[in-house]
């Protein structure tokens, strides 16, 4: 048996060798198939993990006070007439809270921000995301710091000129040297001295760069830019295997701040990350199935092709099949070297759809490094167990065939 | 054994252990409507160490008796016993299993994979008889010598002549020590001289030991053999033994 499957696979490397253009041509679908089908797992795949590292820099314990909800936003002319979420809301918040037993929240942090542009020595940058907030910033924040410190609670509630800027903030406007205790100069003329820099977090699903931000007390911030705009308040969750309870008692504390009778709609929203969680799953299922959809139709058509050309191989060499039928091969010895010829074609076609694979995965993570876009061992092993499959099923058939085949008409066969 | 025959009056040898026994076998071909009549009871005993012809015009049968004593073929009616076993009720894989260790197979058309050098052709019962690779090669490499080929063992069948290719096929015919030699037609497609050649090589094989069967409608080629079996519409005419 096993002699009868060395010889089987030497035969069809063989075959492979003699019409190496043909049995390319045929495999063209199956290599279509291997490359939409690892294509689609890296893309799911580079999705996770760059979903994954976005919602970490969200932070996942994390709970978020905002006038809008992130997602489904239908009759929004409700959510319009909503009050703005006050930083100030954050002290009768947290005093809730400290005087609940057994709260299943920690800390109400008040952040506020806009857009500006950020000047140093002779240099400026627009769009960066200026945030106010408070001391208790540094027990929910991600981060971490490249060098210096986020500004204490003294500096904080004396409104201090003090920021502590983001990776891209600080490395633009200072190239080359420490942006630590030098001075920059905030929208409207007013000058911040850093205290510390951030590490860099990367982009937010590719949309929105947590490098690109600034924080400032506050109380700075309320005075130069004013706080009825509102912002929004990031809490805490003591256990984030609790985050229903947790969002329950948020949801009463907040009604009881704003004073919010019973029967009436929250005019607030407690955002999560689970939101964008619901967002993506769709998505996920869209890329999976237009994959499968693809890989199913090109590994189809490609087992077809593989079908038709073992009945061709078997039809080209009837006699040699009367031949070693003569010599003493069994029915199963044929069988499997046809079913291994369809095999073979199908694991180079699975081979150089896996090579293809690597290189879009090359070429796509050089032009966006920050897509985690990788070729996993697991779908290498798909695509070769799919290769596998498809040429036992493409070459069933026709093997079957040329195993039954009667040795005598075989033998007389020209 | 002396590897060649002698020349004169050739030795009488005592007859063997009885190898194929035939008794009244038929075969029916359907062919759309129409039944042919391949064979219309045949009865034959063949023992060890003999040297037959079977003869006929086309149509004689002679093909059908061949497949079947080949075990290609099953008969419709009638009893077959090879080496004592009954070849009639026999699955494929068994009848596999016979023509793999009990016969060896000359065709006209010498059947050499054309892709596989000569030892690689030799193997080849012997791969499906599931012999170790090193045992296999050294008893291909014997049968070639034997043929007189040792000095081509790794040639193509297209870098070999039809002689010599023929010698690859009685090689291959060989290897496994098959209990008879079933050659059809062996030298249609030489020419006389290389023809001579070869029936001179199954008068070697005969004089080792070998109980042969060719297929022949030539005279000059059925005449090297000691007994000649003649058909005729799917009936024996005549069997003798010279």
């Amino acid at each position: 048996m096993a002699y009868e499957l060395t010889e089987s696979f030497r035969i069809a490397f063989e075959q492979l060798r003699v019409h190496k253009l043909r049995s390319v041509l045929t495999a063209l679908g199956v290599i279509i198939g291997i490359v939409a089908v690892t294509l689609m797992g890296t893309a799911i795949r580079g999705i996770d993990i760059g979903f994954e590292n976005s919602m970490a820099m969200l932070g996942n314990d994390i709970l978020y006070v905002q006038k809008w909800p992130w997602f489904n936003v239908e009759d929004w002319w409700n959510y319009s007439n909503r009050p703005a979420v006050l930083t100030r809301l954050s002290e009768p918040l947290n005093r809730i809270i400290a005087s609940t037993p057994n709260s299943e929240l920690e800390v109400a942090v008040p952040i506020a921000g806009m857009s500006m542009t950020v000047k140093a020595g002779g240099n400026q940058l627009g769009g960066v995301q200026v945030g106010g907030t408070s001391a208790d910033f540094g027990r929910i924040m991600v981060a971490d710091f490249e060098t210096g410190r986020l500004f204490t609670a003294a500096e904080a509630d004396a409104g201090r000129a003090v920021c502590v800027l983001g990776y891209d903030v600080a490395h633009n406007l200072f190239p080359g040297r420490s942006a630590l205790d030098q001075t920059v100069q905030l929208q409207g003329g007013h000058n911040f001295t850093v205290i510390g820099i951030l590490a860099r977090q990367g982009d937010f699903l590719g949309l929105i760069s947590f490098d690109n931000q600034a924080l400032i007390p506050l109380r700075a911030y309320n005075k130069f830019y004013g706080w009825r705009r509102g912002g929004e308040l990031q809490v805490k969750v003591k256990d984030k295997t609790r985050m229903p309870q947790a969002i329950d008692e948020l949801t009463g504390d907040m009604r009881r701040v704003r004073g919010q009778l019973p029967g009436e709609r929250d005019n607030f929203s407690i955002n999560q990350q689970d939101a964008f969680r619901e967002e993506l799953a769709p998505i996920r299922r869209g890329i999976a199935l237009g994959g499968l959809f693809v890989t199913g139709l090109a590994l189809f058509v490609g087992a077809i092709g593989i079908m038709n050309i073992t009945f061709v191989s078997v039809k080209e060499r009837t006699k040699e099949i009367g031949t070693r039928k003569a010599l003493g091969a069994r029915r199963r010895t044929i069988l499997l070297q046809f079913l291994i010829e369809a095999v073979s074609i199908c694991l180079v076609g699975g081979a150089i759809g896996l090579v293809l694979t690597f290189g879009v995965c090359l070429a796509v993570g050089r032009m966006m490094p920050s897509l985690p876009f990788q070729l996993s061992p697991g779908l290498v092993l798909i695509g070769l167990a799919v290769s596998v499959f498809t040429g036992v099923f493409a070459g069933f058939a026709p093997a079957l065939g040329a195993s039954r085949l009667d040795p005598v008409e075989a033998l007389r066969y020209e | 054994m002396s590897a060649v025959a002698p020349a004169g009056p050739r030795p009488v040898r005592p007859v063997g252990d009885l190898v194929i026994a035939i008794e009244g076998v038929t075969k029916l071909y359907r062919m759309g409507t129409e039944t042919i009549h391949a064979l219309r009871g045949v009865s034959l005993e063949i023992h060890r160490n003999e040297y037959l012809a079977v003869m006929g015009p086309s149509g004689s049968g002679k093909s059908t008796l061949m497949n079947m004593l080949g075990c290609l073929d099953t008969p419709t009616a009638g009893r077959y016993e090879f080496t004592g076993k009954n070849v009639a009720a026999m699955s494929d894989d068994e009848l596999a299993e016979i023509r793999n260790r009990e016969i060896g197979f000359v065709f006209q058309t010498f059947n050499l994979l054309p892709r596989a050098d000569a030892l690689r052709n030799v193997e080849l019962p012997l791969v499906y008889g599931g012999v170790r690779p090193e045992e296999r090669r050294e008893r291909a490499r014997q049968a070639l010598e034997n043929v007189g080929l040792g000095d081509r063992v790794h040639h193509r069948p297209n870098e070999l002549s039809g002689g010599q290719r023929q010698r690859v096929a009685i090689a291959r015919a060989l290897v496994n020590r098959p209990a008879i030699i079933l050659a059809d037609e062996p030298t249609g497609n030489l020419d006389s001289q290389t023809g001579v050649e070869i029936m001179a090589l199954f008068e070697e094989l005969y004089a080792q030991g070998n109980t042969l069967i060719v297929v022949t409608h030539e005279e000059d080629i059925a005449r090297h053999a000691r007994r000649i079996v003649r058909l005729r519409d799917g009936l024996i005419e005549s069997d003798r033994t010279a």
